[in-house]
């Protein structure tokens, strides 16, 4: 393409955008609302996710030690039970470090434990986090079987729980996914379509005078991508604005909750929301402009 | 210079438009051809600008096989030929000069050159003082003259109209074969599909009627008759 050629396409595309202005804000609009409906649900996932990262994280399995077993022994265990596949971590509660706890959960009824000691009452333990809530039950056995460890409590309810929201909420987010790609495809392919058919008069007439298809595709193809990027990166300022009302309103009514910053992702998000308008605004226009081209 | 040789035309739907024509049609002529609606002129038309290809025989424009042309030879085709549609068809969001000036800016011309010959052509069809007025601000007429102009402006062998004057009055039908009549005195060919009797008989030139997509006569110094 000549420089001069492609001055000429540039002003078409541009032109054509404010020439065609209803049809090139609907094609925009279109975009932005399948971005921010697709972006707002990707970053649902990933924070529901991080909610069940947390939790799995917090949920904890103990193995009371034998109580023949001297503190120093109880604490050898500890060796074996870290070499289970799917334990991530092991702390040592000696009986007195587990007593003291107690008497702190218990506050102002810790009178009730009075003339007792940690030694006599409860016994040496650990407190084990898995890597895998899924396969909990698993490593429960294995741990029951380490030589000094003499009964382990998991809730296994709770892990039972964690791995059936986060396979709801995995099988949700593909079947979402999928709709909401193939819903935007269609919606955005008619927006353009409709651009295009507004057009199918001059394309003929270009192609009767002699234009080459590539001649006609040029402009389409400069305004499918100005109108895409431009889609995407409003979308992506969009995104971002509602993102942050809404963690904000979040955070304010459940303090608890840990939330994922903007910012941490604001970059793959804006290169993903660019990529995608860049997609659908040149390949929009390249399909559907090709049906008008038969003449 | 446009030859058919037995040349047969049928559609996809079965319709046979067009059943073993032969025809020459030499540099510089003035041919009208005529026929009732469904006749086969505008297959003749489209045969020409390769719009579609025959189905049997050979038809040869401006040195292009239409038949055995690739696709991306059909633009250059088109190049040798301008084209004027009884709907105008002219780019409503273009001014007049601008539509003229696309025809030129489709095949890769200079901005000078276009800025020269735009001019030029306007004036010789009448219309360099609308030339930044838009076609819904223009009578049928002038609207015609500016889809002449865009024809003409890449100086095409072959003009063919297509009922030129079909939209018009009969007063503006006589100026746009008039003006058709004077570029053919400058030396393009016109072809013109037209079902107006009274243009056909007001000008002495050859006349070709088309009738069940065969050839039923072909007079010089013709009138309108099938």
């Amino acid at each position: 393409m000549k420089g001069y050629d492609f001055v000429y396409f540039l002003r078409e595309g541009v032109k054509s955008i404010f020439l065609h202005g209803f049809m090139s804000f609907a094609a925009v609009s279109v975009i932005i609302a399948c971005l921010i409906i697709t972006g707002s649900f990707m970053l649902l996932t990933i924070n529901v996710n991080m909610v069940i990262a947390d939790a799995e994280s917090s949920n904890e399995v103990i193995a009371f030690i034998d109580e023949s077993l001297s503190e120093s022994e109880a604490m050898s265990v500890g060796s074996k039970i870290n070499q289970i596949s799917n334990v991530a971590k092991s702390v040592f509660v000696s009986s007195d470090q587990a007593f003291s706890e107690y008497c702190e959960r218990l506050g102002d009824d810790k009178d009730l434990l009075e003339g007792l000691d940690g030694k006599t009452l409860l016994r040496h333990r650990y407190r084990i986090f898995v890597e895998d809530v899924s396969l909990t039950k698993e490593t429960v056995a294995s741990i029951e079987k380490v030589p000094g460890v003499a009964k382990v409590n998991a809730s296994l309810e709770i892990s039972q729980s964690i791995v059936n929201m986060r396979n709801v909420v995995n099988a949700v987010t593909y079947i979402l996914a999928a709709v909401l790609a193939g819903v935007s495809i269609f919606i955005i392919s008619n927006t353009v379509k409709l651009t295009t058919f507004d057009r199918r008069e001059e394309i003929a007439i270009m192609k009767m005078v002699g234009a080459t298809n590539a001649f006609i595709r040029w402009p389409f193809v400069i305004e499918g991508f100005l109108l895409g990027i431009t889609g995407g990166a409003l979308a992506y300022v969009g995104q971002w604005a509602i993102y942050s009302y809404a963690t904000e309103k979040i955070i304010e009514s459940i303090q608890m909750v840990k939330l994922l910053d903007f910012e941490a992702i604001s970059i793959p998000m804006l290169l993903a929301f660019l990529t995608a308008g860049f997609v659908v605004g040149i390949g929009g226009s390249v399909l559907t402009i090709r049906k008008f081209m038969r003449v | 210079m446009v030859r058919f040789s037995g040349v047969y035309k049928s559609y996809e739907n079965g319709t046979k438009a067009i059943k073993g024509i032969d025809l020459r049609i030499d540099d510089g002529e003035f041919v009208f051809i005529i026929g009732p609606s469904g006749s086969g002129k505008s297959t003749i038309i489209k045969l020409i600008t390769g719009e579609v290809r025959p189905t049997e025989g050979r038809v040869i424009v401006n040195g292009f096989n239409v038949g055995a042309a690739r696709l991306s030879s059909i633009p250059k085709l088109r190049r040798t030929l301008g084209v004027v549609f009884q709907d105008f068809r002219l780019i409503e969001k273009k001014t007049v000069y601008e539509n003229v000036a696309f025809a030129m800016r489709v095949i890769g011309a200079n901005r000078r050159s276009i800025a020269e010959r735009v001019p030029v052509i306007l004036d010789l069809v009448g219309l360099s003082h609308k030339a930044h007025r838009y076609p819904h601000e223009l009578s049928g007429g002038e609207q015609q003259r500016v889809a002449i102009a865009r024809a003409l402006i890449n100086n095409p062998r072959i003009i063919l109209a297509d009922e030129p004057t079909g939209n018009l009055d009969p007063a503006r039908s006589r100026e746009i074969i008039y003006l058709l009549d004077k570029i053919n005195s400058l030396g393009t060919t016109i072809i013109a599909v037209t079902h107006e009797k009274d243009i056909v008989n007001s000008l002495s030139k050859r006349v070709i009627a088309i009738d069940g997509g065969k050839i039923v006569s072909d007079k010089t110094g013709g009138y309108y008759s099938i």
